[in-house]
């Protein structure tokens, strides 16, 4: 794995500077950026991803190891990204919601095995034909992170991942994603306002204000 | 198929704006000519301004127009009133939801069905009438009284509010959302206002702005309605966009030019509609400004709430016993009044149709789903370009969706049809089928944006960070995920579409005959049990569409729940 | 006014076009290439849509046509007639003279005025028909003239027509039989009379009838109407209906907009007294349950207006031996035999039984009938329509004096 590079990364509103940030994520570090809403945090998240919306400017570059995203569309960057909604698709089964990030290669049978794996391994056997509106919670978080995992990126981006689950489940969906981003080696990047995430996290965390 | 995606994102917004402005400009550029004497065909080769002096002598011109300014300005004033008050009442509460499920199916009742209906049971030997005879009336013989067609327009004003307040509230409830509605008629409900104070005071505000152009459309069209008019507006005179369709059709073709005069004069009498509403508009804030702040908790909240209860049923009991009506008839034999029952009840009126109904219902419902597809796909890609570069649509885009519903079509389709002769385009069913478009385009237009454009944008961030491209986001998130508001958009395109008369009749030279063309012209034909069996039919295929759009994805994703609740 | 400049505009159009046309009625003689050029065509019979009868008896002419001729006829029904004169308008706008949209019109009166005056008619063809002769046009001369304008064989004549009153006998003893006998019985009976919206067909008609019985002379009448006697001639008019309004159905504030709706009005009991154009219509909605069985008909003492309608073809039709031939079998005793069946239509025949041979004869003695039908003899007393110019301007008066209360 590829360390992020965020270099002299600055975003301005109308003109108006928003926020500026230069650093480097290792693969397998988590970075926590903080600080009140409406400093631009998501805004920074959509930068990295390939979303800037056309009212925000920005210039600064982004690297994934040599190579450079900056002018990559979003679905090239390989960036995984997760919200604080679960987001399964209403449309597709749980099976369905994992296989749609997955490489198209492969037989049907093997994207059908390996989807079945991964619910094994996060206590959902069986559930592949499932309609997603029928899960917990907690079920849905865990399928909405197998899903971005399944995709293969090469980074994570966590949009306060934990602000909609309760203090229980929160403990254990933050230990299970710590745990995962490590496990594979990414370099993650968390926008979080909740400063328990960022002492699960362990990494380093950098404070924005207004 | 990416690169198909990208050529019709980026033409679809161009050719939906072709589609909708240009037949309109180019028809009225068609009665202009003429207007001012422009007509070589009839011997119209200088300009005169003798043709408007004709059209000023005419005998009763200013209570034509006196008609038409102030039924388009009541029936909006009543229609939003009834609208606005309801939502203020009972919003949030259980009646809410059952009326909010009968809205599609009502809005799908074509205008002349519902006149019709309406005029069956009003009459003085309609149905109301028959079952209060001669019992409690003592009427033996139908009494000589004069509504419908009241010099007033009452009974037309009736006949468009019945129509409009289900569109106004259908554009209402995609409205609410988008002006934080609930949260604000939280907050004022904790600060204790009575309900309805609490909707009139903080939600009103922000929900008339985006109400103002379906209301700007109301308006354009009760002041120029043809069909509604024909059926329950008054004779002598008649509002003028009736007489303008009288002078086009007379046998003496020099009326040609007087009618375009009249026809222009109608887009004037319109313009000056919405121009006085636009004043009312203007002195009401001015004035409600100090009402807005004077801290007053309840403001007769249950009084207006029984008021808009009235209304709503009223609304309700008059379609339903239209519908009755319309029944019967279509089961009579010969059927004296006051028999409240026509007997014996026979088939044969259906039996009698049924030969000829083949064709005409072929011929609707194939336009009708042409034009909705044609419309869908312009829409769709419109609104999918808007989303792809997170920027709405400008508003002069905006109104340029609104022509075709603010311009009286009477105005400017006869100047159309001058076009497509110039051109050589040939008459019938793609013409038609063309003609229907621009009126069904922004019908889907008006149904579909709210649920296209609130839809999370993180589903398409989402959907890209786990490697699908744009085109792929369309096809495989966007589209599936809004299918439900898509197929009730189309079942409202269809809905317009199969209540159209004029562009059919003239579009398509009289040779394309679909359910409501032989509706209307054998509604003036006078025999009540035919007009009565194709009224109803004329009304059962947009409820098929509404069924459809409603069952189908219940159906397909019957084991996806969410999308059911969410969209 | 109006009118004068009207005239300066079109004469010599129509000038033009008649030579044009004239020259492409050749080959009229020789049928049976008619009959085979027809084979196959589409005709577009622009007709009137807004009575069923009337509609299913244009199918059956069509199965016809289909079945014997191999011609595909399709109905183009109408709201009104204007709209295919209309059209014809704006094809001739464009310059388009020969594959025109219309190629039959059901028609009478102002329109073919109209399409005459513009030259926006094919022919002469009509005399040339195999059939035409049947109408013994010799000793019938309203097959020659519509509206006191010379026919001059730019339409065919289909059927006739005769202003006929009819009560319901359960309601009425003794209908009045004139028009001074209308207005004491209105005052008996407010309410339970109207006549249709001028300018509807038939409301302008009621005015001409009034006209009629109400003038010591009514020769101005055939003329041409002029500015200097308009007044003159009309005052009786409307001084009668000055008087008569305030009896009438909704005390004259309100008209019912044409003759379908005055039926309508009298099969739900609002009227017990009304009249049609069409002097078989009565017996037919009576057979068609749209009017009680207690249905009579009658006719005016002085006898009342009659006409004939008939079809034309446009200047421009696309398939004109398609046309002529359907035509031909319109005129056809068969058809006309068919159209006079009160269960199918009942529209009263163009053609003269004198003409016909027994069998011929037969198939009209055979049709069915019913109380509502209109005794025999009562159509001898028929009174010519006034020149056309007379309804326009009537109707221009009309509206001025009552069009707006």
């Amino acid at each position: 794995m590829q360390p992020l590079i965020l270099e002299n990364v600055h975003i301005t509103l109308e003109g108006n500077p928003l926020l500026g940030i230069d650093t480097t994520i290792a693969p397998g570090e988590v970075l926590t950026v903080m600080g009140p809403s409406g400093v631009g945090k998501s805004t920074l998240l959509a930068y990295i991803a390939g979303f800037l919306s056309p009212a925000f400017s920005a210039r600064g570059r982004i690297w994934l190891g040599e190579h450079e995203l900056t002018r990559l569309p979003a679905e090239a960057r390989r960036v995984g990204l997760l919200f604080q909604d679960s987001l399964l698709f209403p449309h597709l089964s749980v099976g369905g919601n994992l296989a749609f990030g997955m490489t198209a290669d492969g037989s049907r049978r093997k994207r059908q095995q390996r989807v079945e794996a991964v619910l094994k391994e996060i206590g959902l056997e069986g559930f592949a034909s499932r309609d997603p509106a029928t899960l917990s919670g907690g079920q849905r978080s865990r399928v909405a992170l197998m899903r971005v995992l399944l995709s293969e990126p090469r980074a994570m981006l966590l949009d306060e991942p934990f602000s909609q689950l309760d203090t229980a489940l929160r403990d254990e969906m933050r230990q299970l994603v710590f745990q995962r981003v490590k496990q594979e080696n990414l370099p993650t990047l968390m926008v979080t306002h909740d400063a328990a995430d960022a002492e699960a996290a362990g990494g380093r965390v950098i404070e924005l204000a207004i | 198929m990416p690169s198909s995606y990208a050529l019709g994102v980026r033409l679809a917004p161009w050719l939906a704006i072709t589609l909708l402005s240009l037949p309109v400009a180019g028809g009225l550029a068609g009665v202009i000519a003429p207007a001012f004497g422009f007509l070589p065909a009839l011997g119209g080769n200088t300009l005169t301004l003798a043709h408007w002096q004709t059209l000023l002598n005419r005998p009763g011109l200013g209570q034509m127009i006196q008609l038409s300014y102030v039924t388009g300005l009541v029936s909006a004033a009543v229609s939003l009133a009834i609208v606005v008050l309801f939502l203020g009442a009972f919003m949030h509460t259980r009646l809410f939801s059952a009326v909010r499920r009968l809205l599609s199916p009502l809005l799908a009742v074509p205008h002349a069905a519902a006149a019709i209906g309406l005029a069956f049971l009003l009459a003085p030997s309609g149905l109301f009438s028959r079952a209060l005879s001669p019992g409690v009336t003592g009427w033996q013989h139908p009494p000589d009284i004069l509504f419908p067609g009241d010099p007033f327009g009452l009974a037309m004003i009736a006949g468009l509010v019945l129509k409009e307040v289900p569109f106004l509230l259908l554009m209402s409830l995609a409205a609410l959302p988008q002006c934080q509605a609930s949260e604000r008629l939280r907050m004022a409900r904790a600060l204790g206002y009575g309900p309805l104070s609490a909707f009139l005071k903080v939600v009103l505000p922000g929900l008339y702005p985006l109400l103002r152009l379906p209301i700007y459309a109301v308006i354009a069209f009760a002041s120029s309605t043809v069909d509604v008019a024909l059926i329950l507006g008054p004779t002598t005179p008649p509002p003028l966009a009736v007489a303008v369709l009288r002078w086009l059709n007379d046998p003496n073709l020099s009326m040609r030019f007087m009618a375009s005069a009249g026809a222009l004069l109608q887009l004037g009498v319109t313009l000056a509609a919405l121009a006085s509403w636009w004043l009312i508009e203007f002195l009401v804030r001015r004035l409600a400004r100090d009402w807005l702040m004077n801290g007053r908790r309840h403001n007769g909240d249950a009084f207006l709430g029984g008021i808009a209860l009235g209304a709503v049923s009223l609304s309700l009991l008059l379609i339903m016993g239209s519908l009755v009506g319309l029944m019967l008839w279509s089961l009579a034999a010969y059927w004296p009044f006051p028999e409240a029952l026509p007997q014996p009840l026979t088939l044969r009126n259906w039996m009698g149709a049924a030969g000829r109904l083949g064709d005409p219902l072929i011929q609707a419902a194939t336009i009708g789903i042409v034009a909705t597809l044609l419309s869908s796909i312009l829409v769709v890609g419109a609104l999918e370009a808007e989303t792809l570069h997170e920027r709405p649509t400008r508003p002069w885009a905006q109104l340029i969706l609104y022509l075709p519903l603010l311009v009286p079509s009477v105005a400017f389709l006869f100047g159309l049809v001058l076009i497509q002769v110039q051109i050589g385009a040939p008459p019938g069913i793609a013409a038609v089928i063309l003609g229907h478009a621009v009126f069904v385009l922004p019908y889907v237009f008006l149904s579909l944006a709210e649920s296209y454009r609130r839809l999370d944008p993180r589903w398409t961030y989402l959907a890209r960070s786990l490697g699908a491209s744009p085109a792929q986001v369309f096809w495989r998130v966007r589209l599936p995920m809004l299918s439900v508001p898509l197929l009730t958009a189309a079942a409202v395109g269809f809905a317009v579409s199969i209540g159209q008369y004029l562009p059919t009749l003239l579009l398509g030279a009289g040779r394309v005959s679909t359910i409501t063309t032989e509706a209307v012209s054998l509604a003036g034909g006078g025999d009540r049990r035919l007009t009565a069996v194709y009224a109803l039919l004329q009304l059962a295929m947009p409820a098929l569409g509404f069924a459809l759009a409603l069952g189908l994805p219940r159906l397909v994703f019957r084991r996806r729940s969410g999308l059911l609740t969410s969209a | 006014m109006l009118r004068s400049s009207f005239f300066r505009l079109f004469v010599p159009l129509f000038a033009l076009l008649t030579i044009s046309a004239s020259l492409q009625a050749q080959g009229l003689d020789d049928w049976a290439s008619i009959e085979a050029e027809a084979k196959g065509q589409t005709v577009y019979w622009n007709a009137w849509g807004g009575d069923s009868n009337t509609n299913d008896y244009i199918a059956w002419v069509s199965q016809q046509l289909q079945s014997r001729f191999d011609i595909d006829v399709v109905h183009v029904k109408l709201g009104d007639t204007a709209e295919a004169v209309s059209r014809v308008v704006a094809e001739k706008a464009a310059g388009n003279s020969e594959d025109g949209a219309v190629d039959l019109i059901w028609i009478n009166g102002e329109n073919f005025a109209a399409m005459k005056k513009n030259g926006l008619l094919y022919g002469p063809w009509a005399e040339q028909l195999p059939n035409f002769a049947l109408t013994a046009p010799g000793d019938n001369p309203e097959m020659r003239n519509d509206f006191t304008l010379p026919v001059e064989g730019l339409e065919a004549p289909w059927g006739k027509a005769q202003l006929t009153f009819y009560y319901d006998s359960d309601r009425v003893e003794s209908p009045p039989r004139g028009m001074q006998a209308l207005l004491d019985w209105t005052q008996d009976n407010p309410g339970r009379f109207t006549y249709p919206l001028v300018p509807d067909f038939l409301g302008s008609t009621f005015l001409k009838q009034a006209l009629l019985g109400l003038v010591e002379n009514t020769k101005p009448l055939y003329e041409p109407v002029s500015e200097a006697n308009f007044e003159r001639v009309t005052a009786p008019l409307w001084e009668y209906l000055d008087s008569l309004h305030p009896h009438l159905w909704r005390e004259g504030k309100s008209f019912p907009s044409s003759g379908s709706a005055l039926r309508q009005l009298m099969g739900d009991g609002e009227l017990s007294l009304a009249f049609t154009f069409n002097p078989l219509e009565p017996a037919a909605a009576v057979a068609n349950y749209q009017l009680p069985p207690t249905i009579r008909s009658y006719v005016l003492d002085g006898g009342t207006l009659g006409n004939v309608h008939f079809v034309a073809i446009p200047f421009n039709a696309s398939h004109k031996a398609g046309a002529l031939v359907l035509a031909n079998f319109l005129l056809s005793p068969e058809a006309q035999a068919h159209k006079q069946d009160i269960q199918v239509w009942g529209d009263a025949t163009v053609l003269a039984m004198d003409a016909l041979n027994e069998k011929q004869q037969q198939a009209f003695a055979a049709l069915p009938d019913n109380p509502a039908t209109l005794p025999l003899g009562a159509l001898q007393r028929t009174l010519p329509e006034p020149h056309p110019s007379w309804m326009e301007r009537l109707e221009r008066a009309w509206l001025s004096r009552y069009g707006s209360r």
